[in-house]
């Protein structure tokens, strides 16, 4: 064999399994303008179907009048509410456990709301169908505050209020007030409150983290195509989660599940925002079915910002204490939370606000208590988790704020407050006052390398000696320092907490080797970015030993791939990348048996090494994986079935807790409220590296998301209810002239739990991005006096606070 | 309704001629009509770049302009630009740096990329954050982004350098 001459680490190589930098397999098609998006997949006699949407944000629907539109040519139906009523789909469960319209029934909630659907031979006579659709609204008391909604008279939901006026109870307990939808609670509130109390020290902050939406740069869409000859429907689409899509659509369709195809191509990124279940899935399949054709829906960009998937709009009051030396001893979160017309948030059901309990965030705070109280508006729905876990970002933009403002209230560097109230490594794992139970962390040796890196004494010298020039005159420009140490709860999640529509949240892969020592390998979740298809096959060359060149991933297709949740969350590696190890390890224990009999010894004679079973102690005597592949196809074994094929269902028995330092040096031009980016240096960790090039990759991309939400990506509504940033000439995407370079770093801490060791990385630096940022511009005016501002920190709202700190004057 | 139109586009090398409604857009007709998918549709409003082409030399939104104002003109797409058997070096280049994640926005990327490199073939950092500002990326922080871009223009530099070096020995050979 050739294989003989080839030296140990030759071999290792020639795998290109785990930690490496691993090129992509995917972009020889991308590079080449050869991806397939949901909106290149054309079939015969495919139409298209459009919404005509509410202009208003509240209003009662009079009437709704089609015939003008079933006149334009290439029009050929105009769905209404009325028409799904008899096939009970004018409503949908959405995933929080509230319901949702598909098209308006009798009133509408929120600007853009879906009323009608125009399906038509092309977009063109749909969009002229589109505007002879006549809809006689009724204007109704608009409400876009949640303050507001909880005082008002004004019903937002008629239907969540009984003829007596009595309100029944929401899908997570009773409800306060007929525009309330929840209160969640996680701690201890009596306890909190009294540490509070007594405490030496107390500080307290309101900050309102704004709405933003995720904007992957390709929109929502799907092509629905029902086949009546023999009855299967086949829907592609941008699903983040196309098995659960698979599910829905059959609970609320009634078409059998294993009639019903989903197909997630490739996507244009999803960062949360195509996780939920769409309006538009449902009209394009009622549309296939009604006219027997396939009909496409692509949401343009317009419809994209204002109705599928904002996230956050959080209110959060916050008290923390401590003593006078900086040890915390209490804290306390409120949360007023915006959910728009319809609770359509993004989170496993027992979790109305998602993980926002993670939010003691890395320190050891021995008391604490958080309440959620979840409201309706005249705003869209959605609520998802934008590039993070679950309201994670809420969460540590929440605590690291706090800790900034004890800080102040302290009169204490805040880097060493941080430093003193570090969870320790011994602690791990560290059961939270919020419930969590951390895996492992390191937070010191992360900190310390973060500030040594950056040279933390001497920014803080260099910021002195600029608040001193800008006191005499020398200089319009202020520094900031921004600091942010996250902890993230990723890997959702364990099946006995942790599900979306009675789904557990386990994943899945299942492997088959091909008889010449290749092999194919398909997974639960889906790939819109994360280059899945290079970082699993790694994971499975180091675990089966055959190079990951030689191993195709495929995913997305539930008619092949294995039943899994999909892609958020952080949840592809250390839900469905543990799968994939526990897959490989079963090939492995097959194979361990097949090289024992090829060998003539006994099975537990032979070990693994890189690439092959060896005889122990005599390393000459060997199966290569490839020898045992075929051999498993082509020998029969006495006691072992012919074949090399296994499956794996994962269910994690802990989520992961990636975490992070970053620093941000940021110099302010005071006059103009430009903010400019000097420095930015992040330190990951993420426990086992996989492969080192796409981390990198994802930190930059993140941190980048970061930058946006922090310094200008909001979705505004006025007093109306009318969206303000619907197209991106309002809604802030920075190019690559906003965008500084970024220093990575990493130290490595494995999950103890993890067959890898692996915790997830594309989402720790958006959470932790997004408190680097805004601490860098609140940093900046901490001398002048500056306590807290909310985001985004775009120009006008910086000039002002300066202006509002007297430096104009 | 308006009379359609008599429109004649060459596209990647290729004469194209149909009759379109004034309104039709050039994104449209690519995509829609001659099935060449390589250009996205982002935004519409011409912000994002997913849709660039090259119009006779020029980066071109395709998504805000009618495929007639394209008539009597020459369209490069991605597909025009390098295919397998003869990648340009910004495809190789952004495989090779990880330019590119989800791709959405890669082959409008690339397109712009090859022009920024004509107009000039040795860009600063700046130059190409600059010349780039009409492209988003919204998964790759756009710092592989540049980083492949410099990678070509080295590249190309460099194999111009040889073939201008090449053809200068020929000259003296034929000069002798």
């Amino acid at each position: 064999m050739k294989d003989e001459v080839e030296n140990r680490e030759d071999r290792v190589a020639n795998l290109k399994g785990m930690g490496c930098s691993r090129k992509r397999v995917e972009d020889a098609r991308f590079t080449q303008g050869k991806g397939n998006y949901v909106d290149d997949i054309k079939l015969d006699g495919m139409l298209f179907g459009d919404f005509v949407r509410s202009p208003y944000a509240h209003a009662r629907i009079k009437s709704v009048d089609t015939a003008a539109a079933l006149e334009v040519p290439g029009v050929l139906a105009v769905l209404t509410a009325a028409d799904l009523e008899p096939l009970g789909l004018h409503w949908m469960p959405t995933l929080a456990g509230d319901k949702q319209m598909v098209l308006a029934d009798g009133k509408v909630l929120f600007q853009g709301q879906e009323v009608a659907f125009v399906v038509a031979e092309d977009r063109y006579a749909a969009a002229d169908g589109i505007e002879l659709v006549e809809v006689e609204y009724e204007e109704l008391p608009v409400i876009v505050d949640p303050f507001e909604a909880l005082q008002s008279d004004v019903v937002l939901r008629e239907d969540l209020v009984g003829e007596d006026g009595s309100l029944p109870d929401g899908a997570h307990g009773p409800r306060k007030h007929h525009n309330h939808i929840f209160t969640w609670e996680a701690g201890d509130k009596e306890p909190t409150e009294e540490v509070i109390a007594n405490a030496e020290v107390v500080a307290d902050e309101s900050m309102y983290y704004h709405r933003t939406h995720p904007c992957p740069l390709e929109t929502c869409g799907c092509v629905a195509s029902m086949d009546k000859v023999n009855g299967k429907l086949t829907l592609w689409g941008t699903f983040q989660a196309p098995h659960a899509i698979r599910t829905v659509v059959s609970l609320i369709s009634g078409i059998e599940e294993h009639n019903i195809r989903v197909i997630s191509p490739d996507i244009g990124g999803g960062f949360g925002n195509k996780v939920g279940a769409y309006p538009g899935y449902v009209c394009s399949v009622v549309a296939s079915i009604v006219t027997g054709k396939p009909v496409k829906w692509i949401e343009d960009r317009m419809d994209n910002l204002m109705t599928t998937a904002f996230a956050r709009d959080y209110h959060m009051t916050g008290k923390i204490s401590a003593t006078k030396e900086g040890k915390i001893t209490a804290l306390q979160c409120h949360v007023t939370a915006d959910h728009g017309g319809f609770d359509a948030c993004a989170d496993p059901t027992k979790f109305p606000a998602g993980f926002m309990n993670i939010c003691t965030g890395s320190y050891d705070i021995p008391t604490a208590y958080l309440e959620v109280d979840g409201v309706y508006t005249n705003k869209a729905p959605g609520g998802v988790s934008y590039r993070c876990s679950f309201r994670v970002t809420e969460a540590v933009y929440f605590i690291e704020r706090m800790i900034e403002v004890l800080a102040i209230e302290l009169d204490m560097d805040a880097a060493e407050l941080r430093r003193i109230n570090f969870i320790k490594k011994e602690q791990f794992p560290y059961t939270a006052a919020l419930g969590w139970e951390y895996d492992s962390g390191d937070y010191h040796t992360a900190w310390d390398k973060a500030l040594t890196t950056v040279d933390y004494e001497g920014l803080r010298a260099e910021q002195a000696q600029r608040v001193e020039d800008f006191k005499a005159g020398k200089t319009r420009k202020l520094m900031g320092i921004g600091l942010s140490f996250f902890t993230e709860i990723v890997g959702a999640g364990p099946v006995k907490n942790c599900d979306i529509l009675g789904l557990g949240m386990f994943d899945s892969c299942e492997i088959r080797i091909h008889p010449t020592g290749s092999a194919i390998a398909r997974l639960g979740t889906i790939s819109q970015g994360q280059g899945h298809a290079t970082t699993f096959a790694q994971i499975l060359a180091s675990e089966i030993g055959l190079p990951a060149d030689s191993i195709t991933i495929e995913e997305g297709d539930t008619d092949t791939a294995p039943y899994g949740l999909g892609t958020y969350g952080s949840r592809s590696t250390p839900v469905a990348g543990a799968a994939t190890a526990m897959a490989g390890r079963k090939i492995r224990a097959k194979a361990q048996m097949i090289a024992a009999y090829l060998l003539e010894v006994h099975d537990n004679d032979v070990e693994f090494d890189v690439d092959r079973f060896v005889v122990k102690g005599a390393p000459e005597k060997f199966k290569t994986m490839k020898e045992i592949a075929f051999a498993a196809y082509n020998q029969a074994i006495p006691g072992i079935e012919p074949g090399l094929e296994a499956v794996s269902y994962y269910d994690p028995p802990n989520m992961t807790y990636p975490f992070g330092a970053y620093v941000c040096v940021m110099d302010i031009d005071v006059d103009t409220g430009v903010p400019e980016i000097r420095r930015f240096y992040a330190l990951d960790d993420c426990g086992t590296r996989i492969n080192p090039m796409i981390i990198e990759g994802q930190v930059h991309g993140g941190l980048t998301e970061a930058l946006a939400v922090a310094l200008g990506q909001e979705i505004a509504y006025d007093d109306m209810g009318n969206v303000k940033t619907g197209t991106l000439m309002d809604f802030f995407l920075p190019t690559a002239w906003e965008v500084p370079n970024y220093e990575t770093d990493f130290t490595v801490t494995p999950s103890p739990h993890h067959p890898i060791g692996a915790k997830g990385v594309g989402e720790s630096p958006h959470v932790g991005g997004v408190p680097c940022f805004s601490n860098a511009v609140q940093d900046a005016f901490r001398p002048f006096g500056n306590r807290h501002t909310n985001m985004p920190h775009d120009h006008w709202r910086i000039w002002r606070t300066a202006n509002e700190l007297g430096l104009h004057d | 309704m308006p009379d359609k139109m008599h429109i004649k586009l060459n596209v990647n090398g290729k004469d194209e001629e149909f009759l379109a409604e004034p309104r039709e857009l050039l994104i449209y007709t690519l995509r829609e009509r001659l099935n060449i998918t390589g250009p996205h549709i982002g935004c519409e409003t011409s912000h994002c770049g997913a849709c660039t082409v090259t119009i006779d030399g020029k980066s071109v939104k395709s998504c805000t302009m009618f495929a007639a104002q394209a008539s009597g003109k020459s369209v490069t797409t991605i597909e025009g630009i390098g295919g397998p058997d003869d990648l340009h070096p910004l495809q190789e280049a952004f495989k090779e740096h990880h330019g590119l994640q989800c791709g959405y926005c890669t082959p409008g990327m690339i397109t712009r990329a090859t022009k920024l490199l004509e107009e000039n073939p040795n860009p600063t950092e700046e130059d190409i954050r600059f010349g780039m500002a009409g492209n988003i990326c919204r998964c790759t922080g756009y710092q592989n982004i540049v980083k492949s871009i410099q990678a070509a223009a080295a590249e190309m530099n460099a194999a111009a350098a040889s073939s201008s070096e090449a053809v200068g020995n020929k000259t003296v050979e034929a000069a002798e």
